[in-house]
């Protein structure tokens, strides 16, 4: 690595060196370490030393794009939770207005039955995002273990594992869900079932990411030095592998969670997924769709929230991704 | 006599592969007396390095071992995987080639230190990390207190090895292996990571396997030399014995293509013709033929064992070298191959 301060070597005399040049060492090894401690410390004023994670982190805060995905992201699930608890409408609360339009009282209007549409577009969006965000956890935790656990040992077991991650790739996800699904729908507070389902289906490509990368991870030195060193194979992959990989598996969770949005908005729309009396944002897009045209408050809110929801999460996923791509301009390590 | 700290005996490893059984190593046989330090000299290929993960059980599964590793008299061979990483690290450790790879990218040096010491040993991550200070200091990083928390990457190339022996020193081994600990760095560094390794073997009292092809290394640490060629042990002695009566051609080789100080400068580096033999398949004969100046009918026919040469220090039986004229290239009665230039001839 280049010392952009090489010449301060020769400048700094710090009181430590000196003292060791005096105290007599004398040997090559005694100059050198003299030398290199100015080094050093030329290399502490010319600022603090930064772990990687501080250094994705800055460069993740300076992208626009990103940072307001991240902001309306974050915004919308605060709004959500807010919503829910103090809003004058609970979103199973009926009131006295049938389809009425946007008001001051109901501002996105109220449906046939009287519901407030915003305590249930509210209610959605935090639906979803609990939805997806269990999804992304379980998708992570079986996709990485399968993964790590195919990449580290190779030979059968990756073999078995990768097989058996094929299998569960050729399966027609909409078929599998619509099946699985359609028992499920008859139990009223059946989302975290449904997160299940999506969860144990979408986990095959974190799989396929996290064997790639240990892979090439397994032949890296330091595998070896910590082998040698008596680490288990255990010891090995969880503290020595999975750090180096962690970057890709978080762009792809991110990525999990706005495409298990997708997934659920989808299956609510066929009318499989999250049921009533529970809401979601592709269950009420279904059943305001009928109603697109004379009630448009009914159809286009939850749209219109579906869509910024999933934006604003393909955009920290975007602005992750080159945050943690080593080959961009990155801030000095 | 105590139980010497590693012994290696007939040590046989092959590697079956497409083209046919690889021969890396064809029966080595050495000790390693506790405290003692022993260098492994080769070229490239020889099997220096093969025989070192072997002695810590660490060759890919494909590799067939043969012979007898022993630790403190305990063998080696055929140990559990979960055995071996006792072993590992706490009875040998390891100081791999290339500093810049063998540290983990995402981990302070402090956190790899403790890392390895919390790996064999009960403490707290404090006292750990108490301890990976004391070492760094030991190995003569300076600062250390303040460099513990600095990530490899803002090491220098030596720096990083001597953070690298002080992981390997961190639970007090009996044996270190050093595969070649020097190569990957610049001269003027060489000298201060074997002054670190020197320390290492003072502090921890553990026996040093080094392996490198840099005769000068050699010369200034080790206590007695094994020189390997294709996969077999061609001469072992201690230093004196090798750099002042080499008694096999190719121990001279190696010695003539040094470049010397005390020659006027003008004289060309000697270089041993042609490259090491492909390990693949059976041969007969001794493997230095095609190189050898002194190659002889017999030394197509039978391969040479080693056999005990005089000794220049008064251990009988220390010396001994695998060549059919080992006295007399021993006695300097080689018509000065190696050494007057005759090489260049031989090359025309």
């Amino acid at each position: 690595m280049p010392e952009p301060v090489a010449q301060e070597n020769f400048v700094i005399q710090t009181p430590e060196r000196v003292a060791a040049v005096e105290a007599g060492a004398h040997t090559l090894a005694g100059v050198g370490a003299g030398l290199e401690l100015s080094a050093g410390d030329a290399h502490g004023l010319s600022g603090e030393a930064k772990s990687q994670s501080r250094i994705v982190l800055g460069r993740f805060f300076h992208q626009r794009l990103a940072m307001i995905g991240l902001g309306i992201f974050a915004l919308l699930g605060i709004a959500s939770i807010v919503v829910g608890h103090f809003w004058q409408y609970s979103y199973t609360s009926i009131t006295n207005n049938l389809n009425d339009p946007p008001s001051w009282a109901n501002p996105f209007g109220t449906n046939a039955i009287g519901n407030d549409m915003f305590a249930q577009v509210m209610a959605g969006v935090e639906k979803d995002i609990e939805i997806a965000l269990t999804v992304a956890a379980m998708a992570t935790l079986i996709g990485v273990t399968i993964g790590a656990i195919a990449g580290f040992y190779r030979g059968w077991v990756d073999s078995l594992l990768m097989r058996f991650v094929d299998l569960v790739l050729v399966l027609p996800v909409l078929a599998v869900l619509i099946l699985l699904s359609a028992k499920l729908s008859k139990e009223s507070d059946n989302w975290l079932g449904l997160a299940f389902i999506i969860g144990l289906l979408s986990w095959t490509y974190v799989a396929r990411l996290v064997r790639a990368d240990f892979l090439s991870l397994r032949e890296r030195d330091f595998v070896e030095a910590s082998r040698a060193l008596g680490a288990t194979n255990r010891r090995i992959i969880v503290k020595h592998m999975l750090p180096n990989a962690v970057g890709p598996i978080i762009v792809n969770a991110t990525l999990t969670v706005a495409l298990s949005i997708i997934f659920e908005s989808t299956l609510s729309f066929l009318g499989l997924g999250v049921q009533p009396p529970n809401v979601s944002l592709g269950l009420l897009v279904d059943q305001g769709q009928d109603s697109a045209t004379t009630e448009w408050w009914l159809f286009v809110f939850p749209v219109v929230f579906l869509i910024v929801l999933i934006l604003s999460i393909f955009l920290v996923g975007d602005g992750l991704r080159e945050a943690f791509d080593p080959k961009k301009s990155r801030v000095r390590a | 006599m105590t139980e010497p700290a590693l012994q290696i005996d007939r040590l046989e490893v092959d590697f079956p592969t497409k083209d046919g059984v690889v021969h890396a190593v064809r029966g080595v046989d050495f000790t390693l007396a506790a405290g003692e330090v022993l260098g492994i000299v080769g070229e490239s290929g020889s099997g220096k390095s093969v025989t070192a993960l072997a002695s810590m059980g660490l060759l890919p599964k494909s590799a067939q071992v043969r012979g007898s590793i022993r630790f403190q008299g305990r063998e080696i061979l055929g140990l559990k995987e979960k055995q071996l990483t006792k072993v590992r690290g706490t009875g040998i450790a390891m100081i791999f080639q290339d500093p810049m790879t063998s540290l983990n990218p995402v981990y302070t040096i402090g956190w790899q230190i403790a890392e390895a010491i919390l790996a064999h040993q009960d403490i707290s991550k404090n006292a750990a990390k108490q301890r990976a200070i004391e070492l760094l200091a030991k190995v003569g990083i300076p600062n250390p207190a303040e460099r513990v928390d600095n990530y490899p990457h803002e090491f220098s190339g030596g720096m990083r090895q001597r953070a690298v022996i002080a992981i390997a020193m961190a639970n007090d081994p009996e044996v270190i292996l050093a595969d070649e600990p020097t190569t990957a760095l610049d001269v003027t560094v060489q000298a201060q990571v074997l002054d670190s390794l020197r320390t290492a073997l003072t502090e921890t009292g553990a026996a040093l396997l080094l392996i490198t092809h840099d005769l000068g290394v050699i010369a200034g640490i080790a206590d007695r030399v094994l020189v390997m060629y294709a996969g077999r042990a061609v001469e072992t002695g201690t230093a004196e014995d090798v750099f002042y009566r080499p008694s096999m051609p190719y121990t001279l080789g190696l010695l003539g293509s040094l470049p010397r100080l005390d020659s006027d400068g003008s004289e060309r580096l000697r270089q041993i013709p042609g490259s090491p033999p492909s390990m693949l398949g059976d041969r007969t004969g001794c493997p230095f033929v095609p190189r050898c100046p002194l190659a002889a009918e017999i030394c197509t026919t039978t391969e040479p064992e080693l056999v005990v040469v005089p000794s220049v220090t008064s251990e009988e039986g220390g010396h001994r070298a695998a060549c059919h004229f080992a006295e007399a290239v021993g006695r300097g009665d080689h018509g000065g191959v190696f050494t007057d230039g005759v090489v260049d001839n031989v090359v025309a």
